[in-house]
């Protein structure tokens, strides 16, 4: 076997000597006039291009442009000039944040650490509570029976932010002179979960209990939704599997070790791939919603520390540099989720 | 052949329906309360006298809510956001998601990751919000003054719900398309007739996560629609929210209904008309998620 000199030279056997690939003449052509070919393209599918223009046009406006403003991280703020023409600060707002002894830095690692810690808890009690809830809708005969428990638990699911927070903050209020507090906090102290004190002064005022609440309000909004994924994947298992198992003598448990487990491994690795990616990109308009001036120290997180100083203060440059360093280590997570699942599961998410 | 079930089956078996039953309450109750909540009277709301069913029934609270002009506007203001942002944002994304769906089209690759790229990074809130005042800006200088079309034009993006729908475009098998064009279809005409009927139910599923998300929209709207004519109902219900927790507006509260009523009858009312469109839209709702495996 003789390896080719080059993609443009064949080797001929019966001559032994090399001559020109004939093709390699079109090639050149398209080469040459890479841009005429280009061009003759686009006139020729020109409606496509057309069709594309809105979609560009809308992406381009409303999230590329703001990148540009990202420029403001570097300079000196000021509410008058455009960001071109603001004097350059360099990485100042960036060194104030990480590494000044200001309370703006206390208060950024503070909510980079609440970011994570928030997100963390919800990967870590929210994620297993679909696989649960969707392999408790398999144990459910009945066809009318489960979708009925299926389309209770996807119920809150349809509400939007402002109205399951609203709801929480109302279940959850602190007591008053003329009103008692919330009718969930009463039954926790019925319950003798938490002392009378502290739920009548209001479970949102209190920095202890602010994870707890929007872990639990998050699993209690999305677990029945997000079970569909899990639910279709146990679906999908052949009943024959299970009477194998039972033939060979294995009890529930086994079943579920050996036939239902190895079955949906892949989509809980996809999911859970997906989740950890998401880390960082914490929905701040809940925490928006649910937080106040008591709960900062567990319920701040950068969205909100970059609302705080950038739209209710003055600190436009200081709250991007804070939000732009949170989402490019978010965009890193990403990346880095989205390459493992390729690898780990031959699926990529995007 | 019914094969009698071993004793751990059967205790999975209760478990899971008692866990459900549970959890399926759990998520049913605060509805069930607050509906009972906003028809009680100011005394068994105040001191929690209802669990479960009301007391006292009046329907005071749902009167004040009804002739509240501001409610009626917030709601109205909420459908024109929600049908023309809907309608807006699917125009844009099946044409595009359709010129991307076609392997001829140049530069293809560009574009994909010009739209996936907005998915890993995104600018964060000051500068969105910077960017959506010069649009605010350019908006006025040609003379749209309301604040309604900024947010149905310039919000509500996603570049997912383009990638669901281009993914349906991709499945088309090929030979129909030709066949319209050798019929002398153009390209508009093989995408009205042939690409929507086919890919209807994604198209229905894109819709739908399109109309939630605008239907649900608080944050951006609250920022930067300034006249309080044109705010919609998540903003309303926040405002009101804020107003009647205050300590002090409830200390001069004197109605045959609680303050907290009123909030109730208002989580109610936003509820219900989903409520009511819920059993007609869940199968797309499930699908949505069953299609989310997408590939580059």
């Amino acid at each position: 076997m003789k390896a080719p000199v080059a993609d443009f030279l064949i080797y001929d056997e019966a001559t032994k000597t090399y001559r020109e690939d004939p093709e390699q003449a079109v090639r050149d052509d398209v080469e040459k006039h890479y841009w005429l070919h280009v061009v003759r393209m686009i006139v020729k599918d020109w409606r496509l291009y057309i069709m594309l223009i809105p979609m560009l046009l809308v992406f381009l406006f409303w999230r590329y442009f703001p990148m540009y403003e990202l420029l403001g991280s570097f300079k000196v703020a000021d509410n008058v000039l455009p960001v071109s023409e603001q004097l350059f600060a360099g990485f100042s707002n960036f060194k104030l944040l990480l590494a000044g002894q200001s309370t703006v830095s206390t208060e950024f690692w503070r909510a980079l650490r609440n970011t994570f810690v928030l997100s963390f808890y919800g990967l870590l009690f929210g994620f297993p509570m679909p696989i649960i809830l969707a392999l408790f809708f398999n144990e459910i005969g009945s066809n009318v029976a489960r979708s009925f428990y299926q389309v209770l638990t996807y119920l809150p699911k349809f509400m939007s932010t402002v109205v399951m927070t609203s709801l929480v903050v109302m279940l959850v209020k602190q007591g008053a002179q003329t009103s008692n507090m919330g009718i969930i906090s009463q039954l926790l102290v019925a319950l003798k979960l938490i002392p009378y004190e502290v739920a009548n002064a209001g479970l949102l005022n209190n920095p202890a209990y602010f994870r707890a609440i929007y872990v639990i309000s998050g699993i209690w909004e999305g677990a029945g939704y997000d079970s569909i994924v899990f639910f279709a994947a146990i679906i999908a298992i052949s009943p024959t599997s299970y009477e194998a198992a039972q033939i060979d003598g294995a009890n529930k448990w086994a079943q579920m070790r050996y036939v239902v487990l190895p079955s949906i491994l892949s989509t809980i690795v996809i999911m859970l791939i997906t989740r950890i990616g998401g880390l960082l990109n914490i929905g701040y308009e809940k925490v928006i919603l649910l937080y106040n001036s008591n709960t900062f120290v567990t319920a701040d997180v950068v969205s909100t520390f970059a609302n705080r100083y950038g739209l209710e203060g003055a600190s436009k440059g200081i709250a991007s540099a804070a939000e732009m360093m949170n989402n490019v280590i978010g965009m890193l997570l990403v990346i880095g989720a989205n390459t493992i699942a390729r690898k780990a599961a031959d699926t990529s998410l995007y | 052949m019914k094969r009698k079930l071993e004793t751990s089956e059967l205790i999975f078996k209760i478990l899971s329906y008692t866990l459900l039953t549970i959890f399926a309450l759990a998520c049913l109750y605060p509805f069930v309360y607050a509906v009972s909540a906003s028809i009680s009277g100011a005394h068994s709301v105040d001191y929690n006298e209802i669990v479960l069913l009301p007391k006292d029934v009046q329907f005071e609270a749902f009167k004040y809510m009804f002739s509240n002009n501001m409610f009626w506007n917030a709601y109205s203001n909420t459908l024109f956001l929600t049908l023309y942002g809907t309608i807006w944002s699917l125009i844009y994304s099946i044409l595009g998601a359709y010129a991307l769906s076609k392997k001829r089209l140049l530069f293809r690759k560009f574009f994909n990751f010009f739209l996936v790229f907005t998915m890993w990074f995104s600018a964060g809130i000051v500068p969105q919000y910077l960017n959506y005042l010069q649009t605010k800006a350019v908006f006025n200088g040609v003379g749209i003054m309301d604040d309604k079309w900024l947010v149905v034009i310039a919000m509500g993006m996603a570049a997912m719900n383009i990638i669901l729908l281009r993914n349906a475009f991709e499945g088309v098998p090929s030979e129909i398309e030709e066949a319209a064009i050798v019929d002398g279809a153009t390209e508009f005409q093989v995408l009205s007739t042939v690409y929507l009927p086919m890919c209807k139910s994604t198209i229905a599923t894109v819709a739908l996560f399109f109309a939630i998300s605008r239907w649900n929209g608080y944050f951006w709207a609250r920022q930067m629609i300034s006249n309080s004519f044109e705010k919609p109902l998540q903003v309303f219900i926040r405002e009101l929210l804020e107003q009647y927790r205050d300590p002090e507006f409830i200390a001069g509260w004197n109605a045959v209904y609680a303050s907290d009523s009123v909030i109730y009858a208002l989580i109610v009312c936003s509820i219900v008309p989903i409520l009511v469109i819920y059993p007609f839209i869940q199968k797309y709702f499930a699908k949505g998620v069953n299609v989310g495996g997408v590939k580059e």
